[in-house]
């Protein structure tokens, strides 16, 4: 047979370089297909609202002294904590999931360019959980406050608004890039949520059994850096005198969720799909 | 137009891909037959750049998959039914390919219209059958409307129906200009489609070859004979300078003239035939010998006595023929 001499097919489809904005709504379109999306945010909201002023309110009721110098605000910590296992969660699946289905071929034909897929799923997941957090958080800390004067607790001001909305909002939706980050070096949506679980009780527990002096420093560097205990902090200044306070936790997650993500890249990048 | 230069895969000691070098050309549709294991897959994801192979390159319109710009335009590919997440439904799963290369939301009601799946675009994938998977799949493909297709087993798991469809479909893509490059490991499959034919067997290229050649080549005819007189008969044959050969269950094959001038010539020496039969050898059957030393993952079964029916002389020397073509 001979070579036919027929010229490269043009397609009507206008060429146009494919952009970040591109990915941006590619992935946003991926987010808020999935059910999984629903019921991880659904109940985050639902365990950052009803927990938070469900204690609020026991507290309030029982009329109990609280001290620390805490704010009516700390309430709301309850409910964020709890939350955090559904921002793990998403976080771990966006990645993962895609693994786990053979999606992620898919996704790479489509977008070679590994850089661009991580940072649209790490962009579009951080403004998701980033805003529904801030959202919740405002809300509880709307009631809580308005539930509850007296109790021993210091009056709130600007900043202490600031840390217990924005501030929260941002250290758990961080955390929640570090499970993607996890969930990307992983690939396996089971392995990879154990991972960040251990990684947020583990601290805690190895602790309580560091018993010995020579283990003091590294016992209390780990309580302090553990995820839960640093989520405590912005809430409420420790009365240790050590540790991270304020903002610190945040600023402590942004730097880990970087590196994770910075590890995660040079394993998209290096590694077959 | 596709380029593999050299193209190598290891996976720690074996080596699943070995310098695979050929061109794809637009126009026709190539088939990449091999069986299974043999690197087909491994090859299909190095050309869109999901694996780094270890040694060599491919090349697409003269450019590496990672440098295009809008790669969905460029080609479209079906490597698995399952590279989809289940849980999303036919049009969200097309919406968010097409977004990412920037392709009007129309196109993907017109591709879902092409494929047949427009009444279940709105359903998960996860419910959907192999058949209807693959389909979505081809429909992901044809979203950019590429001027290259890569299509992985297109076959599996579609009905008879399914089966003529994505024929004419790989033909009309192809008559339009398109480079069409679809993988299978069932010969019959291709001969029905491809014109263009690249082998390969345990990663190594056994074939280069176009279509009508390899039909030339393999629908050779060839008659067999079988004589109590198994001696005088050779005599005979090489006496009148034909090159005979003897299979494993005593029968005699002879290839290239005619059996009625065989059977003049048993006649004309008084030589009791027991057997005179022209043969041909399917086009499977050539496959499966050109294979035959590659195949990765072979069924045990009972030790054959005898030599299959086939053309005479056949063992080996036709993959090395091939190789030397291809290369």
């Amino acid at each position: 047979m001979t070579a036919p001499s027929v010229s490269n097919y043009v397609s009507p489809i206008p060429v146009r370089r494919a952009t970040l904005a591109d990915a941006l709504a590619s992935e946003w379109t991926k987010i808020r297909s999935l059910r999984s999306t629903m019921w991880t945010m659904g109940i985050m909201v639902l365990l950052v609202f009803g927990v938070g002023s469900l204690i609020a309110m026991a507290a309030g009721a029982a009329g109990d002294d609280v001290g620390n110098n805490a704010s009516a605000l700390g309430f709301a910590v309850f409910g964020v904590l709890l939350s955090i296992i559904c921002v793990i969660t998403l976080g771990v699946l966006t990645m993962s999931s895609e693994y786990n289905t053979g999606m992620i071929r898919t996704t790479l034909t489509a977008c070679p360019n590994r850089g661009r897929v991580l940072a649209a799923k790490a962009i579009v997941f951080f403004l998701l959980v980033f805003v529904i957090m801030l959202v919740s958080t405002t809300l509880v800390a709307m009631v809580d406050t308005a539930m509850i004067r007296g109790n021993g607790l210091v009056e709130t001001t600007g900043p202490m608004w600031l840390k217990a909305t924005f501030g929260v909002s941002l250290y758990v939706a961080l955390l929640g890039l570090l499970a993607l980050a996890v969930g990307t070096l992983i690939r396996h949506s089971a392995g990879a949520i154990a991972a960040m679980l251990g990684l947020m009780l583990l601290p805690m527990i190895m602790a309580a059994f560091m018993v010995a002096d020579s283990l003091t420093d590294l016992r209390e560097f780990l309580l302090e850096y553990s995820i839960p205990t640093m989520l405590f902090t912005i809430y409420v200044t420790p009365s240790s005198g050590s540790g991270p306070e304020g903002w610190d936790a945040v600023f402590v997650m942004a730097g880990v969720a970087a590196v994770a993500l910075g590890g995660a890249y040079a394993a998209l990048r290096s590694r077959d799909a | 137009m596709i380029e593999l230069q050299g193209l190598t895969k290891r996976y720690g000691d074996k080596l699943a891909v070995d310098g695979l070098t050929c061109t794809v050309r637009p126009g026709i549709v190539t088939g990449f037959l091999g069986p299974n294991g043999a690197g087909k897959s491994t090859t299909m994801r190095m050309m869109l750049d999901l694996d780094s192979p270890t040694a060599g390159t491919v090349l697409i319109d003269g450019r590496h998959y990672r440098q295009l710009k809008d790669p969905l335009k460029v080609v479209g590919a079906l490597l698995d039914a399952k590279a989809m997440h289940g849980g999303r439904s036919a049009y969200n799963h097309l919406l968010c390919l097409a977004q990412s290369n920037g392709i009007p939301r129309a196109r993907v009601a017109e591709v879902l219209d092409t494929v047949g799946l427009t009444a279940v675009a709105k359903k998960r994938s996860k419910g959907f059958s192999l058949g209807m998977g693959q389909r979505l799949g081809i429909a992901g493909a044809l979203l950019g409307d590429p001027q290259i297709l890569m299509f992985d087993e297109p076959v599996n798991g579609l009905d008879p129906e399914g089966i003529h469809w994505i024929r004419n479909l790989m033909k009309n893509l192809a008559t339009q200009g398109r480079t069409v490059f679809v993988s299978s490991h069932l010969m019959s499959e291709m001969a029905l489609t491809a014109d263009h034919l690249v082998v390969i067997g345990q990663g190594h290229l056994l074939a280069d070859t176009s279509m009508a050649e390899f039909i030339a080549q393999n629908s050779r005819s060839y008659v067999r004979l079988r004589s109590p007189e198994h001696e005088r008969l050779l005599d005979v044959l090489s006496g009148a300078g034909f090159t005979a050969v003897t299979t494993g269950d005593g029968a005699v094959e002879v290839d290239g003239p005619e059996a009625a001038r065989l059977g003049e010539l048993a006649a004309r020496h008084q030589l009791v035939l027991h057997e005179l039969s022209p043969q041909r050898a399917s086009l499977e059957e050539a496959f499966m010998r050109l294979t035959a030393e590659s195949v990765e993952y072979h069924a045990h079964s009972a030790p054959v006595t005898g030599e299959p029916s086939g053309p005479p002389g056949a063992k080996g020397g036709w993959g090395a023929d091939w190789q030397k073509k291809g290369s």
